[in-house]
């Protein structure tokens, strides 16, 4: 089952049309992924990849029924994509765009809330890879070849370095249910708590790995609902223990500010929860395949 | 991005936030001529620096002749001033901010910020104004007050009015008190701050609510559509190593080790400094080479890197997914030619075309060894720079 995105969740690209949207529609398409369209304001009733565009995002869901969406649009303009999404009823989407405005995403968050819980729409990212349930379906812009079909669930804010939990898995013979980017921005979609929570529901995920990094509170927050509502184990590495107080870390979110943000006391309150560390992010794998084989001899 | 106080000043007080009578000044010369412009008994004559705790460093004089002003800009001007703040190379005095002196029967603390829990902007005061919040929410967290605004309809004034009540300011003064909140706000709503700062925020002997000082910073991501904010930019108190790279779209932090580093993400970036001191070294940077580690791009981040002298050693390590290994391997070699580096460069590649990339690397008869994984890289990068001699 994986969460969010299977073989048949039907998919939507915004900014379809323009040079990044088609070359990432391409390789999603490629991959296998239920790509049913895509819109572009003013190009509405032609064909791109053999897709129909379409000129909104509710005449999209009208004509395809789609499910999901992946936003291309460049950050001046994605988050208003973003709420277009939401307002068409669109239950998951991911937006890759990198540098949205903080004031825009507290917009857009603000405005999610205007739908029951029911309705709302999951947002992942902004400033991320995408989502892949592997073998399945890509809703991202990372290599689909490094991820291995499998078990564990993944949750990051980095792309490039979750590619580099997905190869150490991988090597490792281990491979994942689902891998969701929720990106490096300070105001973003789903939190790690969030997502951990749709793993723990998850009867294809066994075991979850949160791979986060300094700055924000999304951590801790997460490891009191790991603590407190999961049953399956989460493994955990934070990035940036090296990094200097006060300074961003190229992600516009990776800043520590205030107590509980940097990458040792994020570990720390991690560790207080029962979640397992990987002390360095050369461990990410082994120590997941550590956890996988205490719950194997459990069995 | 940051900038000065007399810009934060001069922003606020669009906004309907009263200052003091001041001007700006980058001679002992001017900063005389600035005080008679402005007149009174007392003035202040204040270090410009992007950094706080100035007072306690000998950045803030207060003085009461023209001997004194002129004295106490010589002091400071072309000196670096080092603050808690400011690390122990200290940032470049190249101008002063000459104020009228202020009467201050009470002090407060007042900031606005991204509440990043919350998602939205948080309005938080004090009334013990001139520390900084951090020792105050360690010595006397119940005076803490905070307000969190709706973004769908912004501040209210009975929400400015609350903090007013709270921090115990007198009826008669509310008013003015609201004003100033409100203003602070919308400045940060309309010109996209992450940060408002004024420490302290008092009310005179003469019963006037002035900013005493005031520290605005913006987010770099709004800048597009905020080109009055952008002007704003003081290059001088930037490091110069990061100037260099974010003039040249990379993303790039300056340390104080010997290992630079070339990494595409963020994440990863971060994660490879972490190796590197788990192994026992030091880096001396972070650099995310972003999207598209494409030759031109790889030759732009070893230049950057190897501005830093104490470089000892380059780490690469690229985590190919849009793009190939080969290239990214190509630009490497390019790279190492063109800038004649002597120095062990340590590179590690993954992903797209890995093997193709690793093959390119070593057959380079280059300076160059390559790396299977990210410990490896970073034990052989380690052991590099432990091997070369200082100042290479």
């Amino acid at each position: 089952m994986a969460i969010f995105i299977n073989e048949h969740t039907k998919i939507l690209i915004q900014g379809f049309t323009g040079r990044i949207g088609t070359f990432h529609a391409q390789e999603m398409i490629d991959y296998g992924t239920n790509v049913v369209g895509g819109v572009t304001p003013g190009k509405g009733g032609t064909e791109h990849l053999g897709r129909p565009v379409f000129n909104t995002v509710k005449g999209a869901v009208a004509e395809t029924g789609a499910e999901a969406s992946i936003v291309f649009v460049p950050p001046p303009f994605a988050a208003d994509a973003i709420m277009e999404a939401a307002d068409a009823g669109i239950k998951f989407c991911t937006c890759i765009t990198d540098g949205i405005p903080a004031q825009d995403m507290i917009r857009v968050k603000r405005y999610m809330r205007r739908y029951k819980k029911e309705n709302r729409m999951r947002l992942a990212g902004p400033n991320c890879a995408g989502t892949i349930s592997p073998g399945r379906a890509m809703l991202g812009i990372m290599p689909g070849h490094i991820y291995a079909q499998g078990r564990v669930g993944v949750i990051g804010r980095s792309g490039t370095l979750g590619y580099e939990a997905a190869e150490q898995l991988k090597a490792l013979g281990l491979g994942i249910s689902t891998s969701v980017g929720i990106g490096g921005d300070p105001i973003n979609g789903a939190s790690f708590k969030d997502i951990l929570e749709e793993f723990e529901n998850d009867p294809e995920t066994d075991v979850v790995l949160m791979i986060g990094e300094i700055g924000g509170p999304q951590e801790a927050e997460a490891a009191t609902y790991a603590r407190d509502h999961m049953k399956k184990p989460v493994v955990a590495y934070i990035a940036g223990l090296s990094a200097p107080k006060g300074r961003r870390m190229g992600h516009a979110g990776a800043i520590v500010t205030s107590y509980g943000e940097a990458a040792a006391e994020k570990v720390e309150i991690l560790k207080a929860a029962g979640v397992t560390i990987a002390p360095t992010p050369s461990d990410m794998g082994s120590t997941v395949a550590e956890v996988v084989s205490k719950l194997k001899s459990a069995a | 991005m940051d900038i000065h106080e007399y810009q934060a000043k001069e922003l606020l007080s669009k906004f309907g936030v009263p200052i003091p009578r001041g001007g700006l000044a980058y001679s002992p010369e001017q900063a005389t001529y600035r005080a008679n412009e402005i007149g009174g008994a007392t003035w202040v004559v204040k270090a410009q620096i992007h950094a706080g705790a100035r007072g306690k460093a000998g950045g803030v004089k207060i003085c009461r002749s023209d001997e004194e002003i002129w004295e106490a800009a010589d002091s400071m001007l072309g000196k670096k001033l080092v603050t808690t703040q400011t690390g122990p190379q200290g940032k470049l005095v190249s101008r002063l901010y000459v104020e009228e002196g202020t009467n201050i029967d009470k002090e407060f603390y007042l900031s606005l910020t991204m509440d990043r829990g919350k998602e939205r902007i948080a309005v938080v005061a004090s009334a013990a104004g001139g520390m900084d919040i951090e020792e105050i929410s360690a010595s006397d967290p119940d005076s803490i007050l905070t307000v969190v605004v709706d973004p769908a309809v912004g501040m209210q004034g009975f929400q400015a009015r609350e903090i007013a009540f709270g921090l115990g300011i007198e009826p008669e003064l509310v008013n003015k008190f609201e004003r100033t909140i409100l203003g602070c706000y919308r400045a940060f709503r309309d010109l996209d701050a992450t940060m408002v700062e004024i420490n302290p925020l008092v009310i005179t002997k003469e019963g006037a609510v002035v900013a005493l000082d005031a520290k605005m910073s913006f987010d770099d991501n709004a800048l597009f559509r905020r080109p009055q904010i952008s002007e704003l930019r003081d290059k001088s108190q930037e490091d110069s190593r990061e100037t260099y790279a974010s003039d040249r779209g990379l993303s790039y932090v300056g340390l104080e080790g010997d290992i630079g580093c070339i990494v595409n993400g963020a994440g990863l970036a971060m994660a490879t400094l972490d190796m590197i001191k788990v192994s026992g070294g030091e880096p001396a940077n972070f650099l995310d080479i972003g999207g598209g580690a494409s030759p031109e791009r790889v030759q732009k981040s070893f230049r950057a890197v190897l501005r830093d002298g104490n470089v000892k050693a380059v780490l690469v390590n690229v985590f190919a997914g849009i793009n190939r290994c080969d290239w990214v391997a190509k630009g490497v070699v390019l790279a190492i030619e063109e800038l004649e580096i002597k120095i062990p460069v340590i590179v590690r590649l993954a992903g797209t075309n890995v093997d193709e990339g690793r093959k390119i690397i070593s057959e380079s008869g280059l300076n160059l060894l390559t790396a299977e994984s990210l410990r490896d890289a970073a034990e052989k990068a380690v052991a590099a720079a432990k091997q070369t001699p200082a100042a290479a």
